[in-house]
């Protein structure tokens, strides 16, 4: 098709040349909303073809229609916009894909997705790598069926990236996290719906992230907010989950084992794990059955000499809790066992310190609730974890609370 | 038959030639830096005789010390290098070439591959352009007669049924690569870059004293590094599956590379244990993990994921993810070897 575009303009570009331009025959002057892609043929081949002929500021425009591709999608140029028709109203689905990964990769900067239904991507649904100032709206990525572990690890992917985007999209049924965002910094994830996923929406390895407004439902555990060891950049923090819905995110772990997830205990709310400066309020926590938050050390071994396993100058205050901790699941389990089997709203493992540390850190955990929001601190001294030095207490932790990070503002979206 | 095949074959070329179509002045400098590449291959003039993929004057073949895999594909390389102009050399990076240089590889099948020339027929050739903004990769797929390549900056499928250099028959899903597929594995930080004339690739059977007497290359050193080769048996089976991971993973498990995320560096010249794989737990791989729980574990090459996703076939759990659709058999041997002879801990 962008060969023909090419005759075609060379051919046009003759007749200019060769006579007087015929006013009549030309098209109207100035900028045109582009047409929409042909849905006839092998519209795979079609979309892959404008993704590789765009020029920066184009916007390629999806047909209604649901098309099945038979291999991934990529897009390298600047500054192009691909939108759909609507959500469920375009549906790429890669149920018969061959061959790379994820449905759709973007490597290139400025890039708006928005409008479409990517489904069952045998990979990753959308990844964009090293891609700044990218928007991501108005987008579902979804596994179709029950929960399972053959379905893609990562719903919306943006990795390496600054300024990055996440608007109204959903995300159902990714294996590992619906909406990921993995070492970058500026970030804003809101008025999403995340639910039947492993991880609801994961803030990775990453710097300077609000998560606002977002539903996240049924997933396995609703929100983390991970740093782990051995990955080019680390040492994430200034990161504000407020004002989301988390509600009974009850959905049993069918992560593969092996990834980090698969530990994430059934029925978790937000979970904060070797982070730093973590401002969680304003949320509303409802029937997630192990327990609404979870404060913890990262606690494999590792070699990483610059990783800092522990949560540091967390803060969790003005949130509302329903429900919930009556059934902790997984690690939690016999834990709580010890402890009469449920758990309260707020649970922190207590680790101040692991091997190889210099000397045991402060973590500056801030519980600032009402006096009646219950809260655990299971006294875990460090991992590996060693169930007779546990030293479960009540007491919420002296804490000089740190100051909340400012609003994100990113580069390119206006407010 | 075979060699009616030829006949026509030369026939068809001379009359190419003879109808003017064919260029004979050797490369077209104004074709291989036009901002957009040519719709056909020969028009770059890369090729004196394009139906027999014969290369024109100043064009060198070259070959690498370990290849990597492509569904078990024949590769031909040829270079280009402007005249008058050289490229630079170096112990450890990629040499920097000309602008106005071409890499062209071409993947070639044959009905047994233990016998790669007898009946061998061309699917593919991929383009790597030194453009005066940087590099510039273009696939070109072959037509049913091999008389002429076009661009297809889409990519292609092609079935390929042939026998395995160990006697084994195979049918092959064969992929051409998209344009944006080419940079996935070409990509360094934001650029393009070539992945295989650096020297330890080239440097074996004095390709490198070869290049440096046309006038190619603008120095030796006293010492270039060589790559070990992956085939021969004489040499530590370490070195053996560092240089296979190295010329088959590296070019995106690299610090600049398209997998620089996943913190696996499968580069030869990695030293950190944990970088490249022994004791690292997965970070983004999904099912890709095959409920393993670190890349390798050593002793234990069941347990490692790396052999894992080496062994499979399957889309978002192979790898490497682009370039085959079949595993490779010797290389897969070597690095479970590798792994299996490992000191457990």
């Amino acid at each position: 098709m962008a060969l023909a575009r090419v005759a075609c303009a060379a051919t046009f570009a003759l007749v200019l040349a060769a006579c007087t331009p015929d006013t009549a025959s030309a098209p109207a002057s100035g900028p045109a909303a582009p047409a929409p892609l042909s849905a006839e043929g092998d519209f795979g081949a079609t979309l892959q073809g404008a993704l590789i002929n765009a020029r920066p500021g184009d916007t390629i425009i999806m047909p209604e229609g649901t098309f099945a591709l038979a291999d991934s999608l990529s897009l390298d140029v600047d500054g192009v916009t691909l939108r759909g028709a609507g959500q469920g109203v375009t549906v790429l689905d890669f149920a018969q894909q061959s061959g790379a990964g994820e449905g759709l990769l973007v490597t290139s900067d400025d890039v708006t997705l928005t409008d479409f239904t990517v489904r069952d991507t045998k990979g990753d649904g959308i990844k964009s790598k090293g891609a700044d100032r990218i928007t991501y709206k108005q987008l579902t990525v979804e596994w179709s069926g029950e929960p399972d572990e053959a379905n893609g690890a990562y719903g919306v992917y943006p990795v390496e990236s600054k300024d990055v985007l996440v608007e109204n999209v959903t995300v159902r049924g990714a294996s590992d996290a619906g909406i990921y965002v993995g070492q970058s910094s500026n970030i804003i994830v809101r008025n999403s719906v995340v639910e039947f996923n492993v991880a609801g929406i994961e803030i990775e390895n990453s710097t300077g992230a609000d998560v606002y407004g977002n539903i996240a439902r049924n997933n396995t555990g609703a929100i983390l907010v991970f740093d782990l060891p051995d990955l080019p950049v680390t040492g994430g923090n200034a990161t504000r989950i407020y004002a989301n819905q988390i509600f009974a995110n009850n959905t049993r772990n069918f992560a593969p084992a092996g990834n980090i997830v698969a530990g994430v205990p059934s029925g978790t709310g937000v979970i904060i794990m070797a982070n730093r400066n973590v401002h969680v309020f304003g949320n509303a926590f409802e029937n997630n059955r192990s327990a609404h938050v979870l404060i913890t050390a990262y606690s494999l071994p590792f070699t990483d000499a610059a990783y800092n396993p522990l949560p540091r100058d967390v803060v969790i205050r003005n949130n509302t809790y329903s429900g919930g901790g009556a059934d902790p699941q997984g690690i939690l389990t016999p834990l709580a066992e010890a402890l009469g089997g449920t758990l309260p709203p707020i649970v922190w493992d207590g680790v101040s310190t692991w091997p190889g540390a210099a000397e045991a850190q402060t973590v500056n955990l801030t519980i600032a609730e009402a006096p009646e929001v219950g809260f655990l601190n299971f006294g875990i001294p460090s991992y590996p974890l060693d169930p007779a030095t546990l030293a479960p207490s009540p007491d919420r932790p002296a804490s000089s609370p740190p100051a909340e990070p400012a609003a994100i503002v990113l580069a390119h979206v206006k407010e | 038959m075979r060699a009616a095949v030829f006949l026509l074959a030369a026939l068809l070329a001379g009359l190419v030639s003879a109808c003017g179509l064919a260029k004979g002045g050797g490369p077209d400098m104004g074709v291989i830096l036009a901002q957009a590449p040519a719709e056909k291959l020969s028009a770059y003039g890369l090729f004196s005789d394009t139906a027999a993929a014969a290369p024109a004057a100043g064009v060198v073949p070259y070959d690498l010390v370990n290849p990597l895999f492509s569904d078990h594909a024949a590769k031909h390389r040829l270079v280009f290098v402007p005249g008058g102009e050289r490229a630079a050399y170096s112990d450890k990076d990629v040499f920097a070439f000309p602008v106005g240089t071409v890499l062209v590889k071409t993947f070639a099948f044959a009905p047994d591959m233990r016998t790669p020339d007898e009946g061998a027929y061309r699917v593919e050739t991929r383009l790597l352009i030194h453009k005066a903004a940087g590099w510039a990769a273009y696939p070109y797929i072959w037509n049913e007669d091999a008389t002429e390549a076009v661009y297809a900056p889409i990519g292609g499928k092609r079935t390929i049924e042939t026998i395995t250099p160990a006697g084994a028959p195979i049918t092959i899903n064969y992929a051409v690569p998209n344009q944006n597929q080419c940079k996935m594995c070409h990509q360094a930080r934001d650029a393009l870059s070539p992945i295989g004339p650096k020297a330890r690739n080239l440097n074996h059977q004095g390709q490198l004293e070869e290049w440096a007497a046309k006038g190619m290359l603008d120095r030796l050193a006293p010492s270039a590094p060589s790559a070990p080769a992956v085939d021969d048996v004489s040499l530590p089976l370490e070195a053996r599956a560092r240089a296979w991971l190295d010329i088959n993973c590296a070019h995106c498990h690299k610090p600049d590379g398209s997998a620089s995320n996943s913190g696996l560096v499968l580069s030869a010249t990695e030293t950190d244990p944990v970088k490249t794989g022994i004791g690292k737990h997965p970070v983004a791989a999904g099912r890709g993990a095959g409920k393993l729980f670190q890349v390798i574990v050593p002793g234990a090459p069941d347990r490692s994921i790396l052999a894992y996703r080496m062994a499979s076939t399957e889309p978002g759990v192979a790898m490497p993810e682009l370039g085959r659709s079949v595993p490779d058999p010797e290389g897969l041997a070597l690095v479970r070897d590798w792994i299996a002879e490992m000191e457990p801990r």
